[in-house]
């Protein structure tokens, strides 16, 4: 009796398909993500049932990390032809007698948020080192020096002169004292600002009738 | 890898014939890559954009003096927000004139603290809006998301019952107690509350509550 043979399979395993999905895949994410902006703190948001989208254009964040310090970033608004950002730190700097350059100016529409005081932002956009980037954000500061109002008013009253339909987000951590907080908040209503969104994560709640005590 | 390499077995003698060379493409490393950049693009994307809560401040005083609206004090609901993530409430004012001060009554953010009392207080609202949902929810109701939102709005406004809550904080509250407070106003339907600054007579309540 002969042998029963199996049939011979070639090991190879054939990629196509998987190629085929992968390549679905990245072109799906390709064209849907948008990327994540480069922070300057890491902010842990606290929950909330807010279902509200943030806008993605014309709005201004204040982000108030634990420690307190104060950072703060603005997009440059619907309009690409106009530069919001760099107006922003034009005014900025003939406020605190500091001009920039061009090339400077151009730098600082592609950053997103930042934090210093203005005497250390020149040596902050110069910096090529990311760590000393990181090093020189202290916050902005927020206390009125004598009659003068502080610079986070002045990037507030600028803003809102650059791009007056900008919404205002207060980005903060969660363990963030209240007293910063009602500081910062106390200073945009000195700007006229009374609309305020609080940047939340979602968590749902379920509340029904049988909760309502009798 | 997927590929698996055939060893050659070494024939002894015999004809040399050309290797045969397999028309199929190896496709392992094209995968590779591909998994390395939706590895990639997966950890710099941001898929879920961050949600917000929308607060109205009321507008700081000015010289004019408006008329002052008068609550009725069984309405007012005062929650004063202090360290450790406690919540402390208390009903009416706390005049110094006419004492005895209002006690406060310790509660916390779970399922039956403060919210329990919310609900308890705003009851009819809560119903209303409830049914309301749900009849959306559940078909019978058909209208477009504008004009619920007007309805819920209206009956928000037309409540009369309800109560009035004003939040206060002290310097050791946390940035997420205020968030929370806020969001328990938006869970239980409260038609009207208003974050205000705390006074001196309500500090002067917090040192001596219950911890």
């Amino acid at each position: 009796m002969p042998k029963i043979k199996a049939p011979v399979r070639s090991p190879h395993i054939d990629m196509t398909p998987m190629v085929d999905l992968f390549s679905v895949l990245l072109i799906f994410l390709l064209l849907t993500a948008s990327f994540r902006p480069q922070e300057a703190t890491v902010i842990t948001s606290p929950a909330s049932i807010s279902e509200k989208q943030a806008p993605d254009k014309d709005i201004m964040t204040i982000i108030i990390n634990k420690e307190g310090k104060i950072f703060f970033n603005i997009d440059n608004g619907k309009d690409s032809a106009k530069h919001t950002r760099m107006d922003v730190l034009t005014e900025m700097g003939k406020q605190y007698n500091i001009t920039f350059t061009p090339k400077e100016l151009n730098d600082f529409g592609h950053w997103a948020s930042f934090g210093m005081p203005m005497t250390d932002f020149k040596k902050w956009l110069n910096s090529k080192d990311s760590k000393e980037k990181e090093a020189l954000q202290t916050g902005i500061p927020i206390d009125s020096v004598g009659t003068q109002p502080s610079q986070l008013f002045y990037w507030v009253r600028f803003s809102r002169l650059a791009n007056p339909n900008a919404e205002v987000a207060i980005k903060g951590d969660g363990e963030t004292n209240y007293k910063k907080v009602k500081l910062v908040m106390d200073l945009l209503q000195d700007n006229k600002v009374n609309k305020f969104n609080l940047v939340t994560n979602m968590e749902k709640q379920e509340v029904t009738l049988k909760d309502v005590p009798k | 890898m997927a590929e698996i390499i055939e060893q050659e077995k070494g024939k002894k003698g015999g004809k040399r014939r050309p290797k045969k060379q397999s028309t199929r493409i190896d496709m392992t490393p094209m995968v590779d890559l591909m998994c390395l950049l939706i590895t990639f693009f997966m950890l710099t994307t941001a898929f879920s954009k961050p949600k917000v809560m929308v607060i109205t401040m009321p507008e700081k005083k000015t010289d004019i003096k408006e008329p002052e609206v008068k609550i009725p004090a069984w309405r007012t609901l005062n929650i004063l927000l202090s360290e450790n993530d406690v919540v402390y409430y208390y009903i009416g004012n706390a005049d110094p004139k006419k004492p005895p001060l209002p006690t406060l009554i310790k509660s916390d953010f779970s399922k039956d603290g403060i919210r329990k009392v919310l609900l308890d207080k705003n009851k009819d609202l809560f119903t209303q809006i409830f049914t309301f949902r749900e009849k959306r929810l559940s078909g019978k109701l058909v209208v477009a998301d504008t004009t619920a939102d007007q309805e819920i709005k209206k009956m928000k406004k037309n409540d009369m019952k309800g109560p009035i809550i004003l939040i206060k904080a002290d310097d050791k509250a946390k940035y997420k107690d205020i968030v929370n407070i806020i969001d328990e106003m938006a869970i239980c339907n409260i038609a009207s509350y208003a974050v205000v600054d705390i006074t001196t007579i309500e500090l002067g309540m917090l040192k001596t509550a219950p911890k």
